[in-house]
C-alpha cells in the first residue's frame, strides 16, 4: 500500500517538476528577450553618448576654439605688460 | 522510444494468446502456390516455417531496435549536431574599442558605429535589372559592379561599401534590392586630428591597434565579442534568442597622461617654428616632472588619422620616441653634473677655455668665440665646447660612461610605447681617444627626445630618475641617480642660460625661473662626416623653484638662410617659452619670479606714463573686471587693455 503510495507521490511529483521545468524554460526565454531588448536599448544609448562626445570634442577642437577666438571674438593672448600683478 | 514499444506490442500478444489462426489462414493463402506443387523429399511443416519467418522478422526487429537505440541514446551526438545546425545558430555578438581620453576626461578616440552595406551575389545576380540602380546608391559605374558581382557568382558574401554612415547605408536598404543587406561595425575617430596623431596611432579596418598607444594597448582596449544563440527559420530570419553564450565584454577605456591644451600648444608652436624656420621634421615633449607623466607629445609632419588614404609613411612616425639626435649642448648639464659629483671641481672652478679651440686627436674643438677663463657655471652660462671637454677629461672614462648612463641614456625609457629606440651610447671599451671629450659637449652619442626630456626631469627632480608612462594613475618607481643638492646646483647653473647674458634668452619666462640648456648639432650627411644641415635643440625645466615641467624641443634642418639663424636658442627656444608659458597658466602653476614680473609692470607703467605725456595713468584695476572690461579689451580705441592674471 505505502509502496503505490510512494509510487503516486513521485509520479505526481514527476509531472509537477516537468511543468515547472517547462515554466522555467519559458521564464528563461521571455527573459532573455527583455534582457537582450534592454541591453541594445543601453547599447544605442552608449552609442548616442559616444556620437554626442564626439560631436563636442569636434566642436571644441583647440584649432577652431583659437580660430574662433581670435577671428570672430577679436581675443588675444595678453602681452607680459598687459598682466596686472595684483599683491593682497 | 515509443515506436519500438509498439513493434514489439503485437508480437508479443500474438504469441502471448497461442491462437495463431488468423495469421496462419492468411500465410496459407500466401503460400498456396507451393501447396500446389508436389516436391518429392521436402517434408512441408507449417510450423517451422512459420518459427523460420517469425524468427526472421524479430531479428529484424530487434537490429532496428537496436539501431535505433545506438542512433537516439548511445550515439546520438551527431544527429542533435545535425537537428542544431539546421535551426539552432550561434552569433556574435558585437563590441566596441574602449575609448581613449585625455587626463581631463576629453575624449581623444572614439569608437562609434558604422554599416558596411554587404550583398549575397547569388541572389543579387537573379536581379540584374536592379544592377544600375544600386550602383547608382552606391557610386560606383554599374558595368564595374556587374564585373565584380560576377566574380564573385559563386559566393554568398561580398562588401558592396564599407563603413559609411548609418543613414546612407539606410538609403540604400530603403531601396529594398534582393540580396543587399548591411552590418554594424566600428570606426574609429579621434577629434584631435593630426595633433596627437602619433601618439595614439592608428586602427586597421578590423578595429585592431596598428601604431602608437592602439597597438601599445590593443589588449586592454580590445572588447571581446559575445555570442549568443538563436533559432532561426528556413530564411534565415532570427525567431528566437535561447541563450547567452557568451556576454560581449566592451572594450577598456584608457585616460592617457596628456593634457589635450598642452597637446595642442607644443603642436600649433612646433609647426609655427618650423614654418618658420623652413624645417624638415620636429618634435617636443613635456613631461610632468614629479611623476613621469607625458603631457604632451607632438611631432612634425604629422598626418591625419582619420583619412588614412595616402599619406607619406614616414609623417607616422612617432620621432619623439623612435629618432636619435646627437644631444649637441643639452649634454653638458649632465657632464658637469659628472664632474661635479666626482668631486673633482665645484661652480666656481676656473676653466680655462682660451683661445676657444683645442686640439682633440685629428679634430679641433671650437668654442663660438674666445670666452677666456670661465667658471664652471660659465661653461653652461655660454656653452662653451672647450670647457666641457677639459672638465669630462678630468674625469675617467668608465665613471663617465655610469654617469651618462645612469640618465637613462642608451637604455630604452620604458614609457611602453611600441619602437622607442634606446639611442646610442658606446662602452668606454669602443671608445676612440677623442670620445670622451666629443661626448661631453653631445657628440659621439645619440639620444631620443623623449630621453633627454627623462633625463632633465631627473635633474629637476632632485636627482630621481622615473621612467615616463602616458597612462594616467602608473607610477614608474623613481630611481635616485645623484644627490638632491647636486640637482639643485645644476639647475642654479641651467637658469643663467635663460637670463641676461646666456644663450637661450629666448626661452625665458616672465614671472618664472627657467633652467634650460640650447643645442646646435650638425647633421651627419649621407656621404660620411657631417653636413651643414643642423639640429636645434632645447630642454629646459620650469619652475627652477619647485620644477613642474621638462620640455624638450628638437627642429630638424632648419634653413639658417632664412635670416633667423639655426641654433636652439634661435629656433628651439621660442617654441619651449611659448608652450610653457600655456602650461604654466593651464596648470595653475604659481610664479617663482614675481620680482621681475613687478619690475616689468613698473616699466609698462612708467612707459605708459610717458606715452600719456607725464600724466599718471589709472592705477592697476578694481577686482572684479566685468565682462564689459573684458570686451573692451579688444578694441584698440580704448585704453590699455588690462587682463588679471598671475599671483593670487
Amino acid at each position: 500500500m505505502s509502496g503505490r503510495l510512494l509510487l503516486t507521490v513521485l509520479v505526481l511529483a514527476n509531472v509537477v517538476t516537468a511543468l515547472g521545468v517547462v515554466h522555467a524554460r519559458h521564464r528563461h526565454r521571455v527573459l532573455f528577450v527583455e534582457v537582450s531588448r534592454l541591453e541594445k536599448a543601453r547599447d544605442e544609448l552608449n552609442i548616442a553618448f559616444g556620437q554626442l562626445q564626439l560631436e563636442q570634442a569636434t566642436w571644441a577642437e583647440s584649432n577652431r576654439i583659437d580660430q574662433v577666438a581670435r577671428d570672430r571674438l577679436g581675443m588675444k593672448f595678453p602681452e607680459g605688460a598687459e598682466i596686472v600683478v595684483i599683491r593682497p | 522510444m515509443s515506436w519500438r514499444n509498439g513493434q514489439r506490442k503485437p508480437r508479443g500478444n500474438d504469441r502471448g494468446r497461442g491462437d495463431p489462426r488468423p495469421s496462419w489462414r492468411s500465410l496459407k493463402e500466401l503460400f498456396a502456390s507451393d501447396d500446389r506443387r508436389p516436391r518429392r523429399g521436402v517434408r512441408y511443416n507449417p510450423r517451422h516455417r512459420l518459427t523460420l519467418v517469425g524468427g526472421t522478422l524479430a531479428l529484424c526487429s530487434v537490429a532496428l531496435v537496436g539501431r535505433a537505440f545506438d542512433v537516439q541514446v548511445l550515439n546520438n551526438d551527431f544527429y542533435v549536431r545535425q537537428g542544431d545546425a539546421r535551426a539552432l545558430r550561434e552569433i556574435p555578438i558585437p563590441t566596441s574599442r574602449g575609448m581613449i581620453t585625455d587626463r581631463n576626461g576629453e575624449p581623444l578616440a572614439v569608437s562609434t558605429p558604422v554599416e558596411s552595406v554587404w550583398a549575397n551575389p547569388q541572389e543579387l545576380l537573379k536581379h540584374v535589372d536592379r544592377i544600375p540602380e544600386l550602383a547608382k546608391l552606391l557610386g560606383v559605374p554599374a558595368d564595374y559592379l556587374t564585373r565584380k558581382l560576377g566574380q564573385r557568382a559563386d559566393k554568398e558574401f561580398m562588401y558592396l561599401k564599407r563603413r559609411i554612415s548609418p543613414a546612407e547605408a539606410q538609403r540604400v536598404l530603403d531601396h529594398e534590392i534582393p540580396g543587399v543587406f548591411s552590418q554594424r561595425e566600428f570606426r574609429r575617430f579621434y577629434p584631435q586630428g593630426e595633433a596627437l596623431a602619433h601618439v595614439l596611432g592608428f586602427t586597421n579596418i578590423d578595429d585592431r591597434g596598428q601604431e602608437g598607444l592602439e597597438l601599445a594597448f590593443d589588449d586592454w582596449l580590445r572588447g571581446t565579442p559575445g555570442s549568443k544563440r538563436v533559432i532561426r527559420d528556413g530564411q534565415g530570419r532570427i525567431i528566437e534568442n535561447v541563450d547567452l553564450l557568451k556576454p560581449a565584454q566592451p572594450g577598456h577605456d584608457l585616460t592617457l597622461t596628456i593634457d589635450r591644451r598642452i597637446q595642442y600648444l607644443a603642436f600649433r608652436e612646433l609647426r609655427r617654428a618650423l614654418l618658420e624656420h623652413d624645417a624638415s621634421s620636429g618634435s617636443a615633449v613635456v613631461l610632468d616632472v614629479d611623476t613621469g607623466e607625458v603631457l604632451a607629445m607632438a611631432n612634425l609632419p604629422s598626418y591625419n588619422p582619420n583619412d588614412l588614404e595616402g599619406g607619406r609613411q614616414d609623417a607616422r612616425r612617432n620621432r619623439a620616441v623612435t629618432d636619435v639626435v646627437e644631444p649637441g649642448s643639452t649634454m653638458k648639464p649632465i657632464t658637469i653634473a659628472a664632474a661635479l659629483a666626482s668631486g673633482k671641481v665645484t661652480p666656481d672652478t676656473i676653466v680655462d677655455t682660451s683661445p676657444g679651440y683645442m686640439r682633440n686627436g685629428p679634430y679641433t674643438i671650437n668654442d663660438f668665440r674666445n670666452y677666456g677663463a670661465l667658471t664652471v657655471t660659465g661653461v653652461i652660462t655660454h656653452s662653451s665646447n672647450v670647457g666641457a671637454a677639459k672638465l669630462a677629461l678630468k674625469l675617467s672614462d668608465d665613471y663617465y660612461y655610469k654617469f651618462v648612463r645612469q640618465f637613462g641614456y642608451g637604455s630604452k625609457p620604458g614609457s611602453g610605447f611600441p619602437g622607442e629606440s634606446t639611442g646610442v651610447l658606446k662602452s668606454p671599451d669602443q671608445w676612440y681617444g677623442t670620445d670622451k671629450a666629443t661626448m661631453a659637449y653631445g657628440y659621439g652619442l645619440s639620444v631620443t627626445p623623449l630621453q633627454v626630456a627623462v633625463a632633465y626631469a631627473a635633474l629637476a627632480n632632485g636627482g630621481k630618475l622615473i621612467a615616463p608612462t602616458f597612462v594616467k594613475g602608473q607610477r614608474n618607481e623613481a630611481e635616485d641617480i645623484i644627490e638632491p643638492e647636486l640637482a639643485h646646483e645644476v639647475l642654479a647653473m641651467m637658469q643663467t642660460v635663460t637670463e641676461r647674458g646666456g644663450t637661450a634668452t629666448g626661452a625665458a619666462i616672465l614671472g618664472y625661473h627657467v633652467a634650460g640648456k640650447t643645442g646646435t648639432a650638425r647633421k651627419f650627411s649621407p656621404q660620411g662626416g657631417y653636413s651643414d644641415q643642423y639640429v636645434a635643440l632645447f630642454a629646459g625645466v620650469v619652475p627652477v623653484e619647485n620644477p613642474r615641467f621638462s620640455m624638450v624641443v628638437v627642429v630638424n634642418e632648419p634653413d639658417a638662410s632664412a635670416g633667423h639663424g639655426y641654433g636652439g636658442g634661435a629656433v628651439a627656444a621660442p617654441v619651449f617659452k611659448n608652450v610653457m608659458a600655456g602650461a604654466l597658466r593651464l596648470m595653475d602653476v604659481p610664479p617663482d619670479d614675481i620680482e621681475t614680473w613687478l619690475a616689468a609692470q613698473a616699466d609698462a607703467q612708467a612707459k605708459r606714463i610717458r606715452a600719456n605725456g607725464g600724466k599718471p595713468v589709472a592705477d592697476a584695476p578694481v577686482l572684479p573686471v566685468t565682462v564689459a572690461d573684458a570686451t573692451g579689451a579688444a578694441d584698440p580705441g580704448l585704453p590699455d587693455p588690462v587682463t588679471v592674471g598671475g599671483a593670487r
